[in-house]
């Protein structure tokens, strides 16, 4: 007699059947799983070093109910000036080339998917629990990604506390799963040498012989070698890698940079970079900064001060980067006033941090580690010509090593203050 | 411990593990639900997953095992030819991981803010994507025709 639970059964034993790839198996899961286990702890230290960056503890914090998830949090450095660059720039760069590999992966053990019974144990229904953790919160981590770099507008939640503690739930996943197949792991890799492999053409592809779940029971011809999977994976990497990383590393790469999130800037000339936020996207005109323009300094007294009296103050130049939450960076060569000279005007030279108002509302606050950065300065002049307004005319912040949301543009009044 | 062993189905410290894990991760849930949209970040995380194993997985291996039905059988006696399918399947793979990265902007889904925040038109995409895609076709043809002739110039060395 048959049950319908048996029926139920053997419906999923055809199932199984049906994953006839012949070259699917414990070895090549391993070599993506290598990959992204290397890969990965890479991904949450910048991640967690861009919110650092942040200064959440000066009032910038766009993840206030952190509690023990913000321990690591430390006062962020003013130099090198290229550090938030690079990990900003890896944490973005190396997430995209990471794509076609987690792919491959998810590809690679999809019959477990499908495993029947799904549930035999305790054991295994928690496990199957960490695994949806696992898959789900990689793909939550890479699609909020994307679509934050790609500013698709109609986001439902707030992608920083999305990407913030997903990447926690993810990790707690990932660090599990680590643990329980590691072992597993060397194991695997250690049955096949890929010198070996990378030999091997589609005549000589055979399924691994080991016992496994991965392994199809009634293979199928194969139609692709396994290196010819790792070429095609390894390949799209690359692709995405040559098509992306121009907008931050620039130099030769800038010229094919052909789907990073700046492809083009608006003007021409010496403010020739790509812009975040235009003027008149925040509403910016000859209203706030025609010649009536003066920057208001607030410490022990008030300084109010036109333009030509900062460009007759002791100027600085530096090459400096703007480096974007979403990952691209430019380095241009800025002209301005320091910023510790502007607190001394204000009577606040032992000012331990400030409050940066800018025209179109958007505050931040700064550390004194970056107010007294030597190369920490307010911007009037880039590569030598007078900064557009899309660049943020008349002046505009530019500290070395903060992320680009802190280099505020339009600047109406600064704010120095000491503990 | 045998106890647990043969209740639970693991070893102890599998237990362990698991409680760690879930306990780091109803951590993250009660942060989020303190700084508000909870329940849209939950549902994003299940309809990911859901786009993943239930559409995208099914479809490009519907797509693939389609593809290796047009493939032409070998039949024993007959001359090796030259297989093409994985010269439709690297170059249609390159192509997908692509608007997967840059999906937003190569069909435009963000037009408005990208506009407004860089100053330039987000229109260029398109054109970039189906450029590429069109070089990675017609590279892999190339390097098809030359093994095609490379095959026939072995089979046929005089002609």
């Amino acid at each position: 007699m048959v049950t319908a639970d048996d029926g139920r059964a053997g419906r999923l034993a055809s199932l199984e059947r049906r994953f006839r790839s012949p070259i699917r198996g414990p070895w090549l899961t391993s070599v993506f799983g290598l990959v992204l286990l290397i890969g990965i702890p890479v991904e949450f230290i910048t991640g967690l070093l861009s919110y650092v960056a942040y200064d959440p503890q000066y009032g910038n914090d766009p993840n206030p109910k952190h509690g023990l998830f913000g321990f690591f949090v430390f006062n962020w450095f003013a130099e090198p000036s290229w550090l938030y660059r690079l990990v900003e720039g890896v944490h973005v760069g190396l997430g995209l080339v990471l794509v076609p590999i987690v792919i491959a992966k998810l590809w690679s053990v999809i019959p477990k998917l499908f495993k029947w019974p799904p549930f035999s144990s305790v054991a295994q229904v928690l496990e199957r629990v960490s695994l949806t953790m696992l898959v789900g919160g990689i793909a939550f981590e890479i699609t909020t990604g994307i679509l934050y770099i790609d500013y698709y507008p109609k986001y439902v939640f707030s992608f920083y506390t999305g990407h913030f503690y997903g990447a926690w739930i993810f990790m707690a996943g990932f660090t599990v799963h680590v643990a329980l197949k590691f072992p597993r792991m060397v194991r695997s890799l250690r049955s096949r040498r890929l010198r070996t492999e990378l030999r091997t053409g589609l005549s000589g592809t055979l399924p691994e012989p080991v016992d496994d779940d991965l392994v199809a029971t009634e293979p199928a011809e194969p139609t692709i070698s396994r290196r010819g999977v790792l070429a095609m994976v390894g390949g799209a990497s690359a692709v995405v890698f040559l098509l992306t990383a121009g907008e931050t590393i620039g130099g030769v790469l800038r010229r094919v940079d052909l789907l990073g999130t700046r492809v083009a800037s608006p003007d021409i000339g010496p403010n020739h970079f790509p812009v975040n936020h235009t003027a008149a996207s925040r509403g910016i005109g000859p209203l706030q900064t025609g010649a009536a323009w003066r920057l208001e300094l607030v410490g022990a007294r008030r300084v109010s001060i036109s333009r030509e009296q900062l460009l007759a103050m002791p100027l600085i130049s530096h090459d400096l980067p703007i480096a974007c939450t979403e990952g691209w960076s430019t380095v241009q060569h800025w002209t301005g006033v320091r910023l510790t000279d502007l607190a001394g005007l204000a009577g606040a030279a032992g000012a331990t941090w400030a409050y940066l108002e800018p025209f179109d509302g958007n505050a931040a606050y700064i550390s004194g580690t970056q107010l007294h950065a030597s190369q920490s300065m307010l911007a009037l002049r880039v590569n030598g010509a007078d900064l557009s307004l899309d660049h943020g005319y008349p002046a505009r912040i530019m500290i070395p090593d903060a992320p680009g949301t802190h280099n505020k543009k339009w600047m109406q009044r600064i704010t120095f203050e000491a503990v | 411990m045998r106890w647990l062993r043969r209740h639970y189905g693991a070893h102890p410290i599998h237990l362990l593990l698991m409680v760690a894990c879930f306990a780091v991760a109803g951590y993250a849930l009660s942060r989020m639900n303190a700084q508000g949209g909870l329940g849209r970040i939950v549902l994003w995380f299940a309809l990911v997953l859901i786009v993943h194993d239930l559409i995208g997985w099914p479809l490009y291996t519907w797509a693939d095992r389609a593809l290796q039905r047009l493939a032409p059988r070998k039949r024993p006696g007959q001359p090796p030819s030259v297989p093409w399918i994985n010269h439709v399947r690297v170059p249609a793979f390159l192509s997908g991981v692509l608007l997967i990265i840059s999906f937003p902007l190569v069909l435009r889904l963000s037009a408005g803010p990208y506009e407004d925040l860089s100053g330039v038109s987000e229109s260029a995409y398109l054109g970039h994507w189906l450029l590429v895609t069109g070089l990675f076709f017609m590279s892999s043809a190339a390097v098809y025709a030359l093994r095609l002739l490379r095959a026939r110039r072995r089979l046929n060395p005089t002609g």
